[in-house]
C-alpha cells in the first residue's frame, strides 16, 4: 500500500511545496514492541490546496496533523514546510513555526471563556509580539472575514456554538499563517451549521488560503478537492476529485 | 487597513469584508514581553478575584506583622535611645551603700559617706574619668510671689551639666566662681519654670528657696522623663557651696557630705574598667577591710536602658518568626493555588502553545502570576502595616517608627515568595506537551 505517486502532481508548483514529506513516521515506544501511530508518509500539498484526511480512529490521520502542525516531530522521515526542514526542531522554534506559519481550527472551539471575540483572536498575536493597537485592528479585520465584525465583544457563552467556531478560524487567520489546519471542525456542530462553516473554509481556500482538515465524515471530506485516507499508520489512498459546493447547498452565496 | 484585501473591489452583499485572507503581519519582535505578560497575568488574577484575595491573605498578614514590628521596634529603639541620651551618655553615678549602724540597716544612701573632696579626687586618680560632680539634693518647696512648688533642689558642681549633658534654654549656667563663692543663684527645669512663672521669662527674677532669695540666671532644656518614668524636668539647681550654707543646714559632721556624684567617662573607656576602679577607688578611701562589702553602689543608667532595649529586641524576633512563618504559609498557599490554577487551565496551556507560546512565555506567565498574587498581598500588608503602626501610635501610645527601608524588603521578600513557590508551578504548565494539553478534560 505504498502512495500513489501517478495522483501527485508532477513536478513541485512554482513557489515550491507547501508541504512535503518523505518517509515521515512517528513510533511509540510501548511495552516491549513500538506503536507506529504514523509509518513512511511521502506527500506533497501545493499552496492553495484543500485537502482532507480521512480515516477511522487509530489510522494515523491525527498523528499526521500533529506533525503537520509542528506540536509533535517525527522518530524517522522528513517533514519540509514551505521548503523549511522542519523535522528536528527544538520546542521553542516548532512553537515560533506554529505561531507564524499554522492557524488551528479545533473540534471544541478552545476559546477562552471569559474573553471576548476580539481578545480570543487577537491572542495568538500576543507571542509574536505585536503591538496591542495593531493586534487589535487585525483581530477586527479578521472577525471581519468570518463574518462577526458585529459581535467583536461578545463572549464565547454569548455566540452560537457555529459563531464560536468562525472565532476560532478568525484566531486561525489573524497570524496570516500559510496553512489552517482544522480537526474535525464541524464535529461538534450540527450539519446545518457545519455546512455553514465547510462554506467558509471553501471560501477562504478559493481567496487562496491552504487548508487540511481532518475529518471521519466522507460527507465533509467532499468539500475538499483531495482526499487523504489513512489506515494503519499508513497513507494508502489520494485521490483529488471536484469537491461539492457547500454554498450552493445552503443556497446562501459566501463568495 | 482594508485596502490591502481585494475583496474591496468586488462588489460585497453586505458590509462585511469577504473571507479572504488577511495581509501578511510585518515582520515583529518575537516572543511575548513582560508587560504583555503582567497583563495577561493581572487578566487570569481577576477572573478569580475572591480566590485571589483568599490566597494573597498569608502573604498579606505576614507582610503586615513584619511592617508593624519593624515599627514599634523601631520605636521602642528610638525611645530609648533618645532616653540614654537624656541620662547623659557614659554616666555612672554613685550613690552610698546601705549603711549599718549598730547592726541596724539604715538604707541606701540614708547615711551620707561620701564627701565633696572624693569628687574632686576622681578625675585625678582615674584618668579615664573626664568629670566627676558630686551632688546633695533634697526636696524643698520653692516659692514665686504666690505660687509655690515642691521640686528637687541640688547643690552641685558646675560639672554636673556636662556630665548630665544639659543644656541651657534661657540664660546661662552658674561659673566656677560663683560656684566657690557660694552666689545665690538657680538655675531651674522647664517643669519648675512652667509650674512658678508660666508664660513669662524667669530669667533675672528671684525666687524663694526656704525663704532664702535665689536669682534665677537660667533655664534648662528639656529633657523628659528618665528610663524610670521621673520627670527629669522638675529640677532646680544651684552651686554646691551655696546648698550647703544657705538651704540644707547640714550638722557640722557632714558639711563637706554628698550624697552620689556623676561620673562621666571618656568616650571609649570601658564602662565597666572605671566601675571597677571606683569601687577599689572608695574601698581605699573608706578603708574597707577585705572581707567587708562596698561602701557605694554604682549604677550605669545606658545599662538600665538598654535592658528595656533588649526586652523591645525580644519581642520584635518574636514577631518577627511570627512574620516568617506566616510568609511561609502564604507562600505555600501561592504554589498550592498556583498548581489548582495549571490544572484547571491545561486546555487553555494547550490552546497557547499551540498558536505560537514558547515554554518560556507560558513560565513567564505563570510565573509572573505567582509573583503579582503574592506582591499584591504584600502591598495591601504594607497599606494595613503602616495603617495598623499609626493606630497604635494614636490610640495606644506606643512608640513607632515605620522604617522605609524595612518596607521596601517586606515587599521584596513578598514578591520573592511568590517567585519561589511560583515556580514549580510554572514549570510545570511551561512543560505540558500541546497536544496531550489541548485534549485534557
Amino acid at each position: 500500500m505504498d502512495a500513489l505517486p501517478e495522483t501527485l502532481a508532477p513536478s513541485p508548483p512554482a513557489g515550491g511545496w507547501l508541504i512535503e514529506t518523505r518517509d515521515l513516521s512517528r513510533h511509540y515506544p510501548s511495552g516491549e514492541g513500538v506503536v507506529k501511530a504514523l509509518d513512511g508518509v511521502d506527500t506533497t500539498i501545493a499552496p492553495g490546496e484543500f485537502v482532507a484526511a480521512m480515516g477511522p480512529s487509530g489510522s494515523g490521520k491525527s498523528t499526521f496533523l500533529n506533525l503537520i502542525g509542528c506540536l509533535d516531530q517525527p522518530t524517522r522521515g522528513t517533514y519540509r514546510l514551505a521548503g523549511e526542514d522542519v523535522s528536528r526542531l527544538p520546542p521553542d522554534r516548532l512553537a515560533e513555526l506554529r505561531g507564524r506559519k499554522i492557524g488551528f481550527v479545533f473540534q471544541s472551539f478552545h476559546l477562552l471563556p471569559r474573553s471576548d471575540a476580539l481578545t480570543n483572536v487577537a491572542m495568538p498575536l500576543m507571542y509574536r509580539g505585536v503591538p496591542r493597537r495593531i493586534r487589535r485592528d487585525r483581530a477586527v479585520m479578521a472577525l471581519e472575514r468570518v463574518g462577526l465584525g458585529q459581535r467583536i465583544h461578545h463572549t464565547p457563552s454569548q455566540l452560537s456554538g457555529g459563531q464560536q467556531q468562525r472565532v476560532a478560524i478568525a484566531r486561525a487567520l489573524a497570524t496570516g499563517p500559510e496553512l489552517l489546519l482544522a480537526d474535525e471542525p464541524t464535529g461538534a456542530l450540527d450539519s446545518r451549521t457545519g455546512l455553514e462553516i465547510m462554506a467558509l473554509f471553501q471560501a477562504l481556500n478559493r481567496a487562496g488560503v491552504s487548508i487540511l482538515c481532518v475529518t471521519h465524515d466522507a460527507d465533509v471530506a467532499a468539500f475538499a478537492g483531495r482526499t487523504l485516507r489513512f489506515r494503519d499508520g499508513k497513507l494508502f489512498e489520494d485521490t483529488r476529485y471536484p469537491p461539492v459546493d457547500a454554498a450552493a447547498m445552503l443556497g446562501v452565496p459566501f463568495a | 487597513m482594508n485596502e490591502l484585501s481585494p475583496a474591496k473591489a468586488a462588489p460585497a452583499p453586505a458590509t462585511e469584508a469577504l473571507p479572504q485572507p488577511l495581509p501578511p503581519l510585518p515582520p515583529a519582535r518575537s516572543g511575548l514581553s513582560l508587560g504583555e505578560a503582567a497583563f495577561a497575568a493581572l487578566s487570569a488574577l481577576a477572573a478569580n478575584k475572591l480566590r485571589a484575595a483568599l490566597t494573597s491573605l498569608g502573604i498579606f498578614i505576614g507582610v503586615a506583622a513584619v511592617i508593624v514590628t519593624v515599627a514599634v521596634g523601631a520605636g521602642a529603639r528610638q525611645q530609648v535611645l533618645s532616653q540614654i541620651q537624656s541620662l547623659g551618655a557614659n554616666l555612672l553615678l554613685v550613690w552610698g551603700a546601705n549603711v549599718r549602724l549598730g547592726g541596724v540597716s539604715l538604707g541606701a544612701g540614708q547615711r551620707p559617706n561620701m564627701s565633696w573632696d572624693d569628687a574632686q579626687a576622681i578625675p585625678r586618680e582615674i584618668p579615664s574619668v573626664e568629670v566627676a560632680a558630686g551632688t546633695i539634693r533634697q526636696q524643698m518647696q520653692v516659692v514665686n510671689g504666690n505660687q509655690n512648688w515642691s521640686t528637687w533642689v541640688n547643690g552641685t558642681d558646675p560639672a554636673w551639666f556636662v556630665a548630665h549633658e544639659w543644656q541651657v534654654a534661657e540664660g546661662r549656667f552658674f561659673t566656677e566662681e560663683e560656684a566657690a563663692g557660694g552666689r545665690k543663684v538657680v538655675l531651674i527645669g522647664q517643669t519648675v519654670a512652667e509650674n512658678l512663672f508660666g508664660d513669662e521669662n524667669p530669667v533675672g527674677r528671684e525666687v524663694r528657696v526656704r525663704a532664702t532669695p535665689f536669682e534665677v540666671i537660667g533655664v534648662l532644656g528639656r529633657k523628659g522623663q528618665n528610663p524610670m518614668g521621673q520627670d527629669q524636668d522638675d529640677v532646680v539647681v544651684m552651686p554646691y557651696w551655696t546648698a550647703r550654707r544657705s538651704v540644707m543646714g547640714a550638722s557640722r559632721a557632714f558639711a563637706r557630705a554628698v550624697g552620689s556624684i556623676s561620673v562621666k567617662v571618656h568616650e571609649g573607656e570601658s564602662m565597666a574598667d572605671v566601675e571597677e576602679q571606683l569601687r577599689q577607688f572608695f574601698r581605699q578611701r573608706h578603708r574597707v577591710a577585705a572581707n567587708e562589702p562596698d561602701t557605694v553602689n554604682i549604677r550605669n543608667l545606658s545599662e538600665i536602658a538598654a535592658t528595656r532595649d533588649a526586652s523591645a529586641r525580644t519581642l520584635s524576633l518574636l514577631l518577627a518568626a511570627v512574620a516568617a512563618v506566616s510568609l511561609l504559609v502564604g507562600g505555600i498557599g501561592v504554589m498550592n493555588i498556583m498548581l489548582v490554577s495549571v490544572t484547571e487551565r491545561t486546555r487553555e496551556i494547550g490552546l497557547r502553545l499551540a498558536v505560537g507560546a514558547r515554554r518560556r512565555d507560558i513560565l513567564r506567565q505563570f510565573l509572573l502570576e505567582a509573583v503579582l498574587l503574592a506582591l499584591l498581598g504584600g502591598a495591601a500588608g504594607v497599606l494595613v502595616g503602616i495603617g495598623l503602626a499609626h493606630g497604635m501610635s494614636a490610640w495606644g501610645g506606643w512608640p513607632v517608627l515605620i522604617q522605609w527601608d524595612a518596607v521596601g524588603l517586606a515587599v521584596a521578600v513578598s514578591g520573592l515568595t511568590g517567585l519561589f513557590f511560583g515556580y514549580w508551578p510554572a514549570r510545570r504548565a511551561a512543560k505540558l506537551d500541546p497536544i496531550v494539553a489541548l485534549r485534557h478534560e
